[in-house]
């Protein structure tokens, strides 16, 4: 199972070379928020796409109904399809499935219909709401604008989702589909959007864009969000091989597990997730080079995902990363996201650096806080969601011979 | 707005509700072609009929809207409503 193509929409990069060459360097995209006045409200930093004119991509048909998180997933999709050299309309559209994740739906876009009702009337209240909102719509359209009529499907468990939407779709390839897009765009910067994520509580109040977003440092103070993500083409190594393909690595293991009742006193389900995804991949932990953590920046979900990481890898045991520092946290972008940051990073061999953190030592984690070359066969990227999902998936670099047991 | 609904109001309405596809050209003879070969669908079709009831200060029967399937239906439909209004019009109170 490889990875043959990879779209790209982030704040610190529209587009997979524009945003591999930010997160190397440590370039971050977060900012105060520009779409619109953030003065009164508590949070008001975020990281923004900038730059992104949706009728450069798109047809016209398509904008009056789809919201901004849809218009980023359509192209990072058709970028996803070009990287990997696939025209869709020569394969057949029931050989083709989407899988996507979503956190939120389209806010914005709602938002706009809902003061269309009450300033103007239901008479114009837009026909297109009846799914531009919808958590599946960026599947419905990225499918029908590329004749893609295979297994498709939503996942929604935030930050997780997007992780299970890639392992979903990997799923229906060993089931026989010819390829599959997959991944996550959220984004939701719009001020009932912004509401609704402020009543998490879990957003820093920070005006400093060097000092909001803190994973595993003494001062974190809750997240920064942001709005994109990534879309990857996936093929059956065997596929990719046949049409000679590039492929970007291999999706090599998963595991997803959700955390029991709070004060159970049960472990927290991260460290079980962990350890069925290198189970399923067949890598024993000293064969991970790298560690995408899911970075939640708040004091208690850090303590856990340290613990989960030391009892498998011991202490200072293995890289610890978190680009998304640079790019706010995605929702169901994130995974996706760093599923390719991953896969660049192994490609080139250098692991992006966790940007403006002093990692706090009782962590006992090697947070790579400065760019660090390094070889790099296979990395683990962590993803959880709101609520208890938890899931961890093993991405590996591409094999130069094929497998003789014929990989699926 | 002329008293009679034309192709060039109606292509106006769709461009401004639905916009266009790549690849159809809707300054051809469209009055015959399907929606959806021109490449809108019902919602398009429904979208595109607010907007003229709220122009032309009509209200069209679902059926003009659902069983229209080309633009001459539609505008047929739409000049259809506009008459009745304008012989209510004139008819003595």
């Amino acid at each position: 199972m490889v990875v043959t193509g990879i779209g790209v929409a982030a704040p610190n990069g529209l587009g997979v070379r524009e945003f591999w060459s930010a997160t190397r360097g440590g370039r971050s995209g977060i900012g105060r928020i520009t779409r619109f006045d953030p003065a009164r409200y508590p949070a008001r930093l975020a990281g923004e796409i900038r730059g992104f004119e949706a009728d450069d991509h798109l047809p016209s048909r398509l904008l009056p109904q789809t919201d901004r998180m849809t218009r980023l997933a359509l192209v990072a999709a058709d970028w996803a399809l070009a990287d990997a050299g696939i025209r869709p309309r020569d394969l057949p559209g029931f050989g083709m499935g989407v899988v996507t994740a979503s956190s939120s739906g389209g806010f914005e876009f709602g938002q706009g219909e809902l003061r269309k009702l009450w300033a103007l009337g239901p008479g114009h209240v837009s026909a297109y709401q009846s799914f531009a909102w919808f958590y599946a719509v960026n599947t419905g359209q990225i499918s029908i604008r590329n004749g893609m009529k295979g297994p498709s499907g939503v996942l929604v468990g935030d930050q997780a989702g997007g992780l299970d939407a890639v392992m979903q779709a990997r799923r229906q390839i060993r089931k026989g589909t010819r390829m599959m897009l997959c991944g996550a765009v959220d984004a939701s910067l719009c001020p009932w959007g912004w509401v609704a994520q402020l009543s998490s509580r879990r957003l820093s109040t920070s005006d400093d864009p060097t000092r909001a977003y803190l994973p595993f440092d003494r001062d974190a103070r809750g997240h920064v969000p942001g709005e994109g993500g990534a879309i990857l083409v996936l093929e059956a190594a065997e596929d990719a091989r046949g049409r000679c393909a590039r492929s970007y690595g291999e999706l090599a293991g998963y595991g997803s597990t959700f955390d029991p009742k709070p004060d159970s006193g049960r472990e927290p389900g991260l460290h079980r997730a962990i350890e069925l995804a290198l189970a399923d991949a067949g890598v024993r932990p000293d064969e991970i080079d790298v560690v995408f953590a899911d970075a939640a920046a708040i004091p208690e979900s850090d303590s856990v995902e340290a613990e989960a990481i030391g009892a498998v890898f011991g202490a200072r045991g293995v890289p610890v990363t978190a680009p998304k520092t640079m790019t706010g946290r995605l929702y169901s972008g994130a995974g996706p996201l760093d599923l390719a940051a991953a896969l660049l990073a192994i490609a080139e061999g250098l692991i992006p650096p966790t940007v403006h953190v002093a990692a706090a030592p009782e962590y006992e984690l090697d947070i790579v806080s400065a760019p660090r070359p390094a070889d790099l066969r296979a990395a683990l990227v962590l993803a959880r969601g709101h609520g208890g999902f938890n899931s961890a998936v093993v991405v590996r670099a591409p094999r130069s011979e094929p497998d003789p047991k014929g990989d699926r | 707005m002329t008293d009679t609904f034309t192709v060039a109001d109606l292509k106006r309405m769709l461009l401004a509700c639905a916009g266009a596809d790549e690849g159809v050209d809707l300054d051809g003879d469209i009055l015959d072609r399907r929606f959806d070969e021109l490449g809108y669908e019902s919602l398009a079709v429904l979208e595109t009929g607010r907007l003229i009831e709220r122009e032309l200060g009509i209200t069209l029967p679902d059926a003009a809207l659902t069983e229209s399937d080309t633009p001459r239906a539609l505008i047929d439909a739409v000049n259809a409503r506009l008459s009745r209004n304008g012989a209510e019009h004139a008819a003595p109170a």
